[in-house]
């Protein structure tokens, strides 16, 4: 039983950083109607950039995080209004190849800037354990849950309750609508991104706490976001953390006990859950667990 | 008493009447002919001779000839995709994988055991088929989940097709050889076979020329086929999905029957594809296929066909020929070009790394330019010079 539990606890911990991944997902989705496949290398420049603030500057860690955030907010925002500001009105599929594009450049920039060192973020936690209700489990992973539930919830409240946040809003719904009501809809596209950035480079952090670190490879776990995203619905924030949340379980039980039940799945049959339940819950709900059905006319 | 005929004689058009007007059809059938004109019929002709004659010239080392192999089977691919992407407007990431369970359906069919393996040791005119019409049934399989969904979230699950593939491809000890993978088979046609230096009439023939000339019969038999599915009624189906499927399903057109059709029969040629490029790999391993390698191998065939040319037949073989060329060029001109470099060699940018920026740089350039693909490219030089010297 408390084995079951700590296995639920690490599930819940790395599922809340793929709900991360897919908020960023999520909310440029739902501005630009854009698959940003750029985010994986965000996310591993927001980890360099907390290992750069930690070790070469100095900062506290927690300062350090937040100004990682902030230049992965500035980098995703000028992103956006150099290589996907002028694709506006192009057939989204270009958009998403552009995106593409914008990953392999930031890719390769990162294997610049890291090289083949494993890189530290300088996290507090390290790999201690703390009592939780008797239990023992990973400080890490209650890091992570908290942290990104926070951040997930300052972005929810930030969309709903203020003004910046309704704009944004109504740019998702109706783009020309907006801008007729006075809404700047560019600026509303950079502020996504911005946002967007900026967790991912929270979830950088996150992932890189583990004690294996960071490497540019690395990137490639944040490609577990895309059935996260298709799980909970492309435009849901509310499916996405729930998806994460369940995918992040998923694979940790798989991991601890298909060898002991399923052992005709074969071995790391765990990397390949999250898709082996995607596609199954599209059976049932093509749109997702929230996604908004698609109404559409002849 | 007989029925009518419903088949009227037609009588043959005077020649005088076609004289100077290539363009005047006197029947329908004419008029949706393959090869409807006199054109087409010379440069496609002309066109077959100079890629059989090809692989005899003496320039033609044997290294371009694989190359060239390539382009060809990367084609039959191309047109699989460009089936289900192109016609029918199903944007499917999952094409690798079927063409993984071509290569490895023909490794066990053809294949000799080996250790952890099985293989079954077949000639190459069962194995061939026969890879195909597995890779189609599980096309076919997929295929109703498939058309459940639309647009992204197909581009997606077929994605997750992608790295499903890998484990399988993996774990499947017995048919996939597992981690290491296995050897191609051999293509044997009735104890002939067909990737060996023979000797045909007394004249001495490399195994490149000798499987190059394989692979464009069997690209021309495909493409045949394909033209011909793409003007009968199913592919008018396709058509009309890929417009609008709502229009189409209100109009009678049997949406699922469609999609499935479709999907199945772009299986098929990446089954095809698959166990025909098993031979130019040698080894075929799940990092071929599977993962990461499987997704890039898919945004290549979604490049050979809006490079190419969107639902075209023959945009799918220009747009073959360009991207399994483009990495050679530039592996050519990058002992030129300062900054690029091989792998490790140091240079600011690997030459795999340009080929990503470029194909990058040319999908978004075709797409937003010229979203006909090279395909449209060549229509517009034909339509200039076909209202020449007007404008329009």
């Amino acid at each position: 039983m408390e084995a079951l539990i700590a296995v639920l606890i690490r599930g819940l911990g790395v599922g809340s950083t793929y709900a991360l991944l897919a908020v960023g997902f999520v909310i440029i989705y739902r501005a630009t109607d854009v698959v940003n496949f750029a985010q994986p290398a965000l996310m591993i420049l927001g980890a360099y950039y907390t290992s750069l603030y930690v070790f070469n500057v100095g900062m506290p860690f927690p300062v350090a995080v937040i100004a990682a955030m902030i230049t992965m907010a500035v980098i995703s925002a000028l992103t956006e209004r150099i290589a996907l500001r002028p694709m506006v009105g192009e057939p989204p599929f270009a958009a998403a190849m552009v995106t593409f594009g914008v990953f392999v450049v930031l890719f390769i920039l990162a294997f610049r800037l890291i090289g083949t060192n494993v890189i530290v973020v300088g996290d507090p936690w390290g790999l201690e354990r703390i009592d939780l209700f008797g239990i023992r489990v990973n400080q890490i992973d209650l890091a992570k849950i908290v942290i990104s539930m926070i951040a997930i919830a300052v972005v929810g409240v930030f969309l709903k309750r203020s003004r910046v946040g309704l704009a944004m809003r109504a740019t998702a719904l109706d783009q020309e609508v907006a801008l007729a009501q006075g809404v700047n809809v560019g600026r509303m596209f950079g502020l996504s991104w911005a946002i967007s950035g900026a967790l991912a480079a929270l979830s950088g952090m996150l992932i890189g706490t583990a004690a294996g670190g960071v490497t540019p490879l690395v990137a490639f776990v944040a490609l577990k976001a895309l059935p996260v995203i298709i799980l909970g619905g492309l435009d849901s924030i509310q499916g996405s953390v729930y998806a994460g949340l369940i995918i992040g379980v998923a694979e940790s039980l798989t991991r601890a006990y298909s060898s002991t039940y399923f052992p005709w799945v074969g071995s790391n049959f765990d990397i390949v859950v999250p898709y082996a339940i995607m596609i199954l819950v599209l059976m049932i709900r093509p749109y997702g667990l929230f996604g908004t059905p698609e109404v559409q006319r002849v | 008493m007989s029925a009518p005929t419903t088949q009227q004689v037609e009588p043959r058009t005077p020649r005088r009447t076609l004289r100077g007007r290539p363009e005047l059809y006197t029947d329908y059938a004419k008029d949706q002919a393959l090869l409807n004109t006199p054109a087409k019929r010379f440069w496609t002709g002309l066109l077959l001779l100079a890629a059989l004659v090809l692989p005899w010239m003496p320039f033609a080392t044997r290294a371009w000839i694989g190359n060239l192999t390539v382009v060809l089977i990367y084609a039959i691919g191309g047109i699989g995709l460009n089936l289900v992407t192109g016609f029918a407007g199903q944007v499917s990431l999952g094409h690798a994988f079927f063409v993984g369970v071509g290569a490895f359906s023909a490794a066990f069919l053809g294949g000799s055991p080996g250790r952890a393996a099985g293989g079954l040791e077949l000639e190459m005119w069962v194995w061939l088929p026969l890879s195909g019409l597995i890779a189609m049934v599980i096309g076919l399989a997929v295929a109703p989940l498939a058309a459940r969904v639309r647009g992204l979230y197909l581009a997606i699950l077929t994605l997750g097709l992608v790295f499903l593939g890998e484990h399988i491809f993996r774990e499947w000890e017995f048919i996939t050889g597992g981690f290491i993978g296995r050897s191609a088979p051999d293509p044997i046609v009735g104890g002939f076979n067909l990737y060996q230096r023979q000797e045909i009439f007394g004249v001495d023939v490399t195994r490149e020329a000798i499987y190059y000339t394989f692979c464009l019969v069997i690209l021309v038999v495909m493409a045949l086929l394909a033209r011909n599915l793409a003007r009968s009624g199913s592919g008018r189906a396709f058509a009309a999905v890929r417009d609008r499927d709502i229009a189409a399903e209100v109009m009678g057109v049997p949406l699922l029957r469609t999609k499935v059709v479709a999907f199945g029969v772009s299986s098929f040629y990446a089954g095809v594809c698959g166990a025909l490029l098993t031979i130019p790999f040698g080894q075929i391993t799940p990092e071929n296929f599977g993962g990461l390698a499987g997704l890039l191998l898919s945004v290549e065939f979604l490049a050979v066909i809006l490079i190419g040319g969107v639902a075209t037949i023959s945009g799918s073989i220009i747009g073959a020929a360009f991207v399994v060329l483009l990495p050679r060029v530039v592996e050519i001109a990058s002992q030129y070009i300062p900054f690029v470099g091989g792998q490790g060699s140091g240079a600011f940018l690997t030459v795999f790394q340009v080929n990503g920026i470029l194909f990058g740089a040319l999908i978004v350039a075709f797409l937003v330019l010229e979203p006909r693909g090279l395909f449209g490219l060549w229509l517009r030089v034909r339509n200039y010079w076909k209202a020449w010297p007007f404008s329009y």
